[in-house]
């Protein structure tokens, strides 16, 4: 037999080489284009975190304060973290939680002041405009699985009258005359009620004094706090933000507390 | 076929300066009937005549709704109103769905400007041909605004727009002072006055062809049609009419034949060719 002039089975050889190959997915360098094997993970704790802010109407404003402690866990990690911001003339926002995600939407607020300031046509954010925005972007983001893990507070002067509201990071809101978020909610909260309902026409000396006591209780018992905090006001006249102040603590009687070790 | 050789389309500069597409919308807004609108200190109002295409249809309305802080008067395309009406209503739902609160006056009527700018602009696009008389209320006040189908826009204390209007303007410019102080009933025979100015002799304001919208600090916008008008039109009924004289009104003197307008109710035959009843 005559061998055949061509081989019985011919396998052809590669096109090209290190290049993406006919018929098979080609992935691009640097490009993550497979699912990952667990998809997306949402951030499930917060990282850097702030505690409680108090906040108290009186006769004629709005008192708030929140220390400068940023914690990374347990760990007292920055001590320098302002979290009270003047909005406008009328409107001051206080945050707690996750102090990264305050961040990212204190920016986009200060843009938002700064592109309607541009329109020079006499209106401005307005406290429950603000609060009610507050409400539509918090409940947005639980919508997505994502929440910023923060819970804001809402200060401010609206048609001659104080306002104080409340959002947390799924979207609750409520306007009360007194609102404290985190510990302060269990710790300050009822001595806020107290004081307010005893002296309905509180001057803004005696909700200072309020809130600079309920602060320095603050620090006592809340492990995530510190001595240093600032206040914000705000009323008719306008808003500033006061601080940082320091309280003077006495741990004396500290040796006497036992059962916690 | 074309008036010169610069008015084929809105980009077109003529060599003096003109853009004459614009020029022409502008014109749509004077066939449409008139619309006018005066706020006082403590409230805005539009009055607007309204037209009916034939006797066998209804009039068309010529004040909609826009919040409950805000509606509009139209004179120009209906069409082109309702797109325009659409947009603002959107606007003022965005408003109160994020901020709770009620959109101000300003903001919509430039939001308006903004997107009637876009179409004179662009190549192959036309102008809107509508004419807006914007009246609200906001933290700021009572407002009249009135919008064009150049873009621009304008904040009045009185304006008048639509057919014949010069003549109801040159009564709102003789009684301006007066407005700011006037109570809401004085407001609004001043208001029916003037549209009443842009009336030939022979027609006269009635329950079917006159509209009426009034807001205030405590009053949600309320739009008042038929029956509902005839105790305010009995506040100016047997009056002497202005002697303002309807003539001199720009645009009107130069086209006499497009003056469809002035007469009284068009038969069903005459109103079906060219394009009357798009207009109201």
């Amino acid at each position: 037999m005559a061998t055949p002039a061509f081989p019985t089975s011919f396998v052809p050889g590669p096109l090209w080489g290190n290049g993406p190959t006919p018929g098979q997915v080609y992935n691009f360098p640097g490009a993550a284009t497979a699912p990952d094997q667990w998809g997306t993970q949402r951030t499930l704790n917060p990282s850097v975190t702030t505690t409680s802010v108090l906040a108290v109407k009186y006769k004629d404003g709005v008192v708030m304060a929140a220390d400068m402690l940023g914690s990374y866990g347990s760990l007292a990690r920055y001590r320098n973290c302002p979290r009270l911001q003047k909005i406008n003339d009328k409107t001051i926002l206080g945050c707690s939680g996750d102090y990264a995600d305050f961040q990212f939407l204190s920016n986009i607020i200060n843009q938002r002041v700064v592109e309607e300031e541009c329109l020079n046509d006499g209106f401005s954010y307005t406290p429950p405009g603000l609060h009610s925005w507050l409400t539509r972007v918090m409940y947005n983001r639980r919508s997505q699985f994502n929440p910023l893990w923060n819970t804001y507070l809402v200060g401010g002067i609206h048609q001659e009258k104080p306002f104080l509201g409340y959002v947390d990071k799924i979207g609750i809101a409520y306007e009360a005359d007194t609102i404290a978020t985190g510990f302060g909610a269990y710790l300050a909260l009822p001595i806020l009620r107290d004081a307010v309902e005893k002296n309905k026409k509180m001057e803004e000396k005696q909700a200072v004094e309020l809130i600079d006591r309920c602060m320095k209780l603050l620090f006592y018992r809340d492990a995530r706090s510190l001595n240093k905090y600032q206040v914000a006001v705000v009323t008719k006249k306008g808003s500033e933000i006061r601080g940082p102040i320091v309280s003077e603590a006495n741990w004396e009687i500290a040796h006497m507390v036992k059962g916690y070790e | 076929m074309f008036r010169n050789q610069y008015d084929n389309d809105v980009t077109i500069w003529s060599p003096q300066g003109r853009i004459h597409q614009l020029e022409y919308a502008m014109e749509a807004v004077k066939q449409g009937s008139a619309a006018v609108g005066i706020k006082s200190k403590t409230h805005a109002i539009l009055i607007a005549l309204k037209r009916a295409p034939s006797e066998l249809s209804a009039h068309q309305k010529k004040i909609l709704p826009i919040d409950d802080h805000v509606a509009v008067a139209i004179a120009g395309l209906t069409a082109d109103a309702r797109l325009l009406c659409n947009f603002m209503r959107s606007e003022c739902l965005d408003s109160r769905w994020a901020y709770d609160q009620a959109l101000p006056i300003s903001r919509l009527v430039s939001m308006v400007g903004n997107k009637s700018q876009i179409p004179t602009q662009r190549y192959g696009r036309r102008p809107f041909g509508v004419g807006l008389l914007i009246a609200g209320y906001d933290s700021a006040g009572p407002h009249i605004y009135q919008t064009c189908p150049s873009a621009n826009y304008y904040d009045c204390k009185a304006m008048a727009i639509g057919a014949r209007s010069q003549s109801a303007r040159t009564y709102l410019e003789k009684y301006l002072d007066t407005f700011a102080e006037c109570s809401l009933e004085e407001l609004v025979k001043h208001g029916l006055r003037a549209l009443r100015d842009t009336l030939p002799s022979e027609m006269n304001l009635n329950t079917k062809n006159c509209s009426l919208g009034i807001v205030s600090v405590d009053m949600k916008f309320k739009i008042y049609d038929d029956e509902k008008v005839a105790s305010y039109l009995a506040l100016i009924e047997g009056e002497e009419r202005s002697t303002a004289a309807p003539d001199g009104e720009e645009g009107d003197a130069a086209a006499p034949a497009t003056r469809t307008d002035l007469q009284p109710p068009v038969p069903v035959s005459a109103a079906a060719d060219g394009e009357e009843g798009m207009e109201s």
